[in-house]
């Protein structure tokens, strides 16, 4: 913290995602109107990984003792390699940022495990509204023929959502978009970040 | 609103100087482009300032100072403020930046419409235990202690000039500055900035007051490129340091591939209209010779091809990006398409390998017509266990039989001219591979033609059957098709209309497995040839269209196309306003395809699976690769 801006890690409450999995949130502020808010979501789990491989080469050479072909030796290695490459580059989100800057715009970025980074800047000109949405997360499909059952697979979750405007109309929303898509914080978390962001979006 | 400044990365070292850069109007931001150095004469740099101005479109200004004093040099703050009044505006920016630093200090000086000087403050102190960052931004009390006329609390901020500055400066009760406005330097490299492109490209003319803020950062550093001509080392009336300044970039082939250019379009142009009159000529625009070469795709792929030529070689240079980057991929597409050609043509000519390859031509014909052969016989026995109309199966058999043995008597008549037409076909191979291929498929349609004869006649055969059945089984309800009306009606039929109705009904009833047979046999026979070309035509389409240039730029030039920024904060020393980074975020690969795509004669098949399942059941003939006459993006 020598650089005059103010940390703020996990307090007292810990934050969980609407699973379950505990999850951290980090707010940085760089100056009076420029935030900074970091989600972190569990990290790879070893015993996870273990598990599948051991899942996969298991099946391989159960495979290969009955049909002496050593092919599948090699494609098993083969892709458990690039099912593990893929998941940490394409699928595994390490942590979600999202850097308010006041009267410039918001930016939104992802990090992969693997350290790819994508990023995604709007400019404050677009920017309607920072708001909190409801939704309706469907769990598994199943039909309604037992209420009961019905009711129990479906979950509301709120989720933080930027409201673009549109150009034709400026009283229009034009479009949303969702923020923390793939940690999913509870609204606690969320409610903390909206507070920090209306300040901002109030000065500018 | 805040103040923000784009601050270029190679000015963070620059000597002591005039700030000249632009205004964006109703964003409160300044651009700055470039640092005049002292000495300089007043005059000069107003005339020099207003020909960049007139050159280059882009309204520059002198935006105000920049300090860098370096060791044993006192600070000139005082001539700093005078030089307002020779540069009269509405705000004057003073950055200055000391020696072992990082971070800088702006004050920003306003002038009311009275030419009166109200200084604000926009320095942000650090403040003993003040809350500094924190929320709600009280803790920015930063006139205490500064010194000059505590302007703002006058609180009228009334900027002079024509510049809509946000942020009046309100007074709500606090006492010294106020609601100050912020400073916020975003860093920017000013060689990418100027060399990328922003997506998605606005091909019209933006209106100035709508357009968003970073198009107008990007569109002012691309258009000043007159202003970076000129550099501090030199003799010019001003010394500028901006990208340019520690030497002018440059390369020998570039140039020289510039200057041969000219010559070479000119050339290439010539003989394209050359080509072009000959091939519209009238001899061979026969009626005959016009349809062939619609149906080869060969001659398709030539015109298509001069075409390309025709728009790359045009003398004219392409000033929008849209169509450099169209003249740029399509010149790199045919680049490596000819490469890959003269290879094949290399590999293939070595070892004689096309004399082989001609050999082998007829042997393969002959073995096909056998195979069809066989297959025929079979199915004029008991195919499958099915049990098929003796009469119709001897006649419609001994037909093919007997076009089967035309053909191959008319491909043992070429057999020797093979590998002479082989030989030179081969060689125009040379313009390219995509010729190769469709030469390839053109072969394959001469080859085949005999399955594609069968398949025609199975088709209208059985296409016949159907609907005489269908239109008999109508009658045999009573019913009518109403052509006027296009629907069903019934209808009383005579007596004998009845009979012989019924009779012809159930002679086609009975002869229909026999010409179903027949009609599948030749269908699935001409689809693998059908799908054989479709590939060949896929793989044609694809290396005409993919836009290999953008590729290679996304590769390894990714901030020449730009989606948009990302920004970073960068470590600051405390009391300093905000220091960003902003770096170029690439177009996406999916993107760039999309975007730089070379329209096409599009091959995709043009029904729809369902559509084709239809037509394939109702006996109607398919022709599923063709092409279409005009452009799909």
């Amino acid at each position: 913290m020598q650089n005059g801006d103010q940390h703020y890690s996990m307090e007292d409450e810990t934050y969980t995602d609407i699973d379950g999995k505990a999850i951290s949130l980090e707010c940085q502020s760089h100056s009076g109107f420029c935030r900074e808010f970091t989600v972190s979501s569990a990290k790879v789990s070893i015993g996870r990984v273990m598990a599948y491989t051991c899942a996969v080469w298991l099946s391989a050479y159960i495979i290969f003792f009955v049909t002496e072909n050593t092919a599948v030796l090699s494609s098993a290695i083969i892709i458990t390699l690039v099912g593990m490459m893929v998941h940490i580059h394409f699928v595994k989100v390490d942590h979600e940022t999202l850097l308010i800057i006041g009267s410039l715009g918001v930016q939104v970025s992802s990090s992969y495990a693997s350290g790819r980074e994508s990023t995604d800047f709007i400019e404050m000109g677009k920017i309607k509204d920072i708001v909190i949405n409801e939704a309706i997360h469907m769990v598994r499909k199943i039909k309604d023929i037992v209420i009961n059952e019905a009711i129990h697979m479906q979950t509301v979750i709120y989720y933080l959502c930027i409201l673009l405007k549109d150009p034709s109309d400026p009283e229009a929303v034009s479009s949303v978009v969702p923020l923390f898509q793939s940690s999913k914080p509870r609204l606690n978390c969320l409610v903390k970040v909206y507070k920090s962001c209306q300040e901002i979006l109030a000065k500018c | 609103m805040v103040l923000k400044i784009f601050f270029p990365q190679c000015c963070n070292k620059a000597d002591s100087g005039l700030l000249v850069g632009r205004w964006i109007p109703g964003q409160n931001s300044a651009v700055v482009l470039a640092v005049i150095h002292y000495p300089f004469i007043p005059g000069q740099v107003k005339q020099y300032i207003h020909q960049m101005r007139g050159q280059s479109g882009v309204d520059l200004t002198v935006l105000g100072s920049w300090s860098m004093p370096k060791e044993g040099q006192e600070g000139m703050e005082s001539f700093l403020r005078d030089l307002s009044t020779i540069f009269p505006q509405g705000q004057w920016l003073q950055l200055s930046r000391e020696m072992g630093k990082i971070g800088f200090r702006c004050h920003v000086l306003t002038r009311d419409p009275n030419g009166k000087l109200i200084q604000q403050e926009k320095e942000l102190k650090e403040d003993g235990g003040g809350e500094k960052g924190g929320k709600g931004g009280e803790g920015k009390k930063g006139g205490k202690g500064g010194e000059g006329e505590k302007g703002g609390k006058g609180g009228e901020g009334k900027k002079g000039g024509t510049k809509k500055g946000g942020g009046e400066n309100k007074v709500e009760g606090e006492e010294g500055g106020g609601e100050k406005d912020k400073v916020i330097f975003i860093h920017y490299e000013q060689r990418k900035v100027m060399l990328s492109q922003l997506h998605p490209v606005d091909n019209g003319v933006p209106d100035p007051q709508t357009e968003s803020q970073l198009p107008q950062v990007f569109g002012t550093v691309c258009q000043s490129e007159p202003l970076f001509f000129l550099d501090k080392y030199d003799d010019g009336p001003v010394k500028m340091t901006h990208w340019q300044s520690e030497g002018r970039e440059g390369s020998i082939i570039v140039e020289l591939m510039k200057q041969a250019s000219t010559p070479v379009c000119l050339l290439t142009t010539w003989i394209l209209t050359l080509w072009t009159s000959l091939c519209s000529s009238r001899i061979l625009n026969v009626r005959p010779m016009r349809f062939i070469s619609s149906k080869l795709s060969t001659c398709l792929q030539l015109s298509y091809r001069t075409e390309h030529l025709q728009t790359v070689c045009s003398p004219t240079r392409a000033t929008a990006h849209n169509h450099f980057m169209r003249k740029a991929n399509i010149f790199v597409s045919f680049f490596v398409d000819v490469s890959l050609g003269l290879l094949l043509v290399s590999w293939m000519y070595r070892e004689n390998r096309i004399g082989k390859l001609a050999n082998t031509l007829v042997p393969a014909a002959d073995h096909v017509a056998k195979e069809l052969e066989e297959l025929l016989q079979w199915l004029m026995g008991a195919p499958a266990g099915l049990k098929m109309n003796r009469a119709l199966d001897q006649v419609l058999g001994r037909f093919f039989l007997y076009h089967i043995h035309l053909w191959i008597s008319y491909i043992h008549l070429m057999s020797p001219f093979i590998e002479m037409i082989l030989w030179y076909v081969g060689l125009s191979a040379c313009l390219g591979l995509t010729f190769a291929l469709s030469l390839l498929s053109d072969i394959t349609a001469l080859l085949t033609f005999h399955i594609y004869c069968f398949y025609v006649y199975g088709a209208r055969l059985y296409c016949m059957t159907v609907y005489g059945l269908s239109s008999l089984w109508r009658l045999f309800r009573g019913k009518k098709w109403n052509v006027l009306r296009q629907r069903v009606d019934s209808c009383s039929y005579d007596l004998d209309q009845l009979f012989i109705g019924t009779l012809l009904f159930t002679i086609l009833l009975f002869l229909l497995p026999t010409t179903a047979l027949y009609y599948l046999v030749f269908t699935l026979l001409r689809l693998v040839v059908v799908m054989f070309q479709g590939v060949l035509h896929l793989s044609v389409d694809f290396i005409n269209s993919f836009p290999l240039f953008a590729m290679g730029l996304r590769l390894f030039r990714s901030y020449r196309l730009a989606e948009g920024v990302k920004f970073r904060v960068l470590c600051e020393e405390p009391g300093t306003p905000l220091h960003l980074m902003m770096d170029i975020n690439p177009l996406k690969v999916s993107s760039v395809v999309q975007t730089y795509r070379t329209p096409t004669y599009s091959c995709y098949p043009k029904d729809s699976w369902l559509a084709l399942c239809k037509k394939l059941f109702l006996g109607e003939l398919i022709y599923p690769w063709r092409h279409k006459t005009t452009k799909i993006d």
